[in-house]
């Protein structure tokens, strides 16, 4: 069996450099590669082209590499949890392309899977898709979107085997199975990081093929961004 | 007497139909799941990969990995599902969910609708809504019938960057129910105790009022 593990996050993320473009999976807060985002603040790097969902909070998240100024451009679907994006984006600072969720998970997809570009509906009509092909297909308008080039894929997972193969827990899935497919080198962090064979091949989330390098991730927040309960009665 | 948050999202949740799959938008839209008439089934789906999702968890059960698309914490009923994003938008676009609940800052009689950006002063981003509004067959939009300052959001056309073209089909304020067809807005109920005049000096748009109009019932 092929063997995928790194020893820790600092050998994961060997390679990465200043002005390159990474994938980072997770909704909200839920499903972040904690572990990954952390080691870019500590190594400094800037001039950064990030795909993510969203941009995190002011003090976690994505929001601790806005913080430092290392992101010149995010390519997101929804920004509004985060104060200082909307401030750096407003005054120009930050590049900001945003885009239809759906259109985002599936560039994503497309990426890893071998389509360089796809016609969707979203976004027809709007400043969108200012610029891009359009098309008509039985009576109905689609636009045109492309498969991204990401150097790095960083993903979180529930559990993962030596092999790489992933599975996911809860909403935490979102966008990370796609960009686990679609990163060059694709960083896999895990809650649980068990012996290939451990994990029922039936279960199997993310084939270990899509991944370059897996660790057991340390240390997990797991911020909760709004607790709405319903109280003991 | 005009509506409030809660009386939209249970006027909204009568149009429900048994077994329907329904994606619900952050603020009046996810109300709605409150009062889901009685003997209706209805699954509700939440784009960042859930299908079947229940109410708020237990205090103390709140699970950092079980969220809706607010990013709030939620809880899964029995024979829900799990899914990651690009599967949950291929249920959108490929028309799966039956019905699109959402907020929105305008409308038009044409049916477009502008939700995600102020140029200049607000700029959150559109999230799924751009798929949804694309995509659903079904799309209620959930909405004060005019802004904090009194101006209608009820238009001719809208004036903020649209997030879908001509895709309403039915909104529900906290003055009517209006349908949108033939480019214009049909009046179809009234809220309790609102006259047809208010109605009518509300909306900015071309209004459609066909005989007696009736008043909304709970």
């Amino acid at each position: 069996m092929i063997n995928k593990v790194v020893k820790n996050v600092h050998e994961a993320l060997e390679g990465v450099k200043s002005g390159m473009t990474f994938m980072l999976g997770g909704f909200g807060l839920c499903g972040i590669p904690e572990n990954a985002i952390t080691e870019l603040v500590d190594l400094g790097i800037d001039n950064l082209t990030c795909i993510s969902n969203n941009a995190g909070v002011d003090d976690f998240g994505l929001g601790l590499l806005l913080q430092k100024h290392q992101i010149k451009k995010m390519i997101s679907s929804y920004v509004g949890e985060n104060d200082e994006f909307e401030r750096q984006m407003l005054s120009g600072e930050l590049e900001v392309e945003l885009i239809p969720q759906g259109t985002l998970a599936e560039r994503c997809r497309a990426t890893g899977a071998g389509i360089p570009a796809f016609y969707t509906p979203a976004g027809f009509g709007t400043e969108v898709a200012e610029g891009k092909e359009t098309r008509e297909f039985n009576g109905k308008m689609y636009v045109l979107e492309h498969a991204f080039n990401p150097e790095f894929a960083f993903v979180k997972a529930w559990k993962g085997d030596t092999a790489g193969n992933l599975i996911f827990k809860g909403t935490a899935r979102n966008f990370n199975p796609m960009m686990a497919m679609a990163g060059k080198i694709t960083v896999v962090e895990v809650e649980e990081l068990v012996e290939a064979g451990e994990l029922d091949p039936n279960q199997i989330h993310i084939p270990g093929i899509f991944v370059q390098r897996i660790f057991q991730g340390k240390d997990y927040e797991k911020r909760i961004e709004q607790r709405t309960v319903t109280p003991k009665s | 007497m005009s509506l409030d948050k809660k009386q939209i999202a249970q006027r909204i949740a009568q149009e429900l139909k048994h077994n329907w799959y329904v994606n619900l938008g952050i603020g009046i839209p996810t109300l709605v799941a409150n009062y889901i008439p009685k003997g209706i089934d209805v699954e509700f789906q939440s784009e960042n990969g859930l299908l079947g999702m229940g109410p708020f968890p237990i205090e103390g059960t709140e699970d950092a990995d079980l969220i809706n698309a607010g990013k709030q914490t939620v809880t899964i009923l029995q024979g829900g599902s799990l899914f990651d994003s690009a599967l949950s938008f291929a249920m959108i676009r490929g028309q799966h969910v039956q019905l699109t609940v959402l907020g929105a800052m305008e409308v038009s009689q044409n049916g477009d609708i502008a939700n995600w950006k102020i140029p200049g002063k607000m700029v959150k981003g559109m999230g799924g809504a751009m798929d949804l509004v694309a995509s659903a067959d079904n799309i209620i939009v959930a909405m004060m019938h005019t802004n904090r300052k009194g101006a209608s959001k009820i238009l001719e056309s809208c004036s903020l960057p649209l997030t879908g073209v001509g895709c309403v089909k039915k909104i529900v304020t906290n003055l009517a129910v209006l349908e949108v067809k033939n480019n214009a807005f049909y009046l179809l109920e009234r809220a309790p105790g609102v006259s047809v005049d208010e109605i009518k000096a509300a909306t900015a748009g071309k209004l459609i009022i066909e005989g007696d109009v009736p008043e909304m019932k709970f």
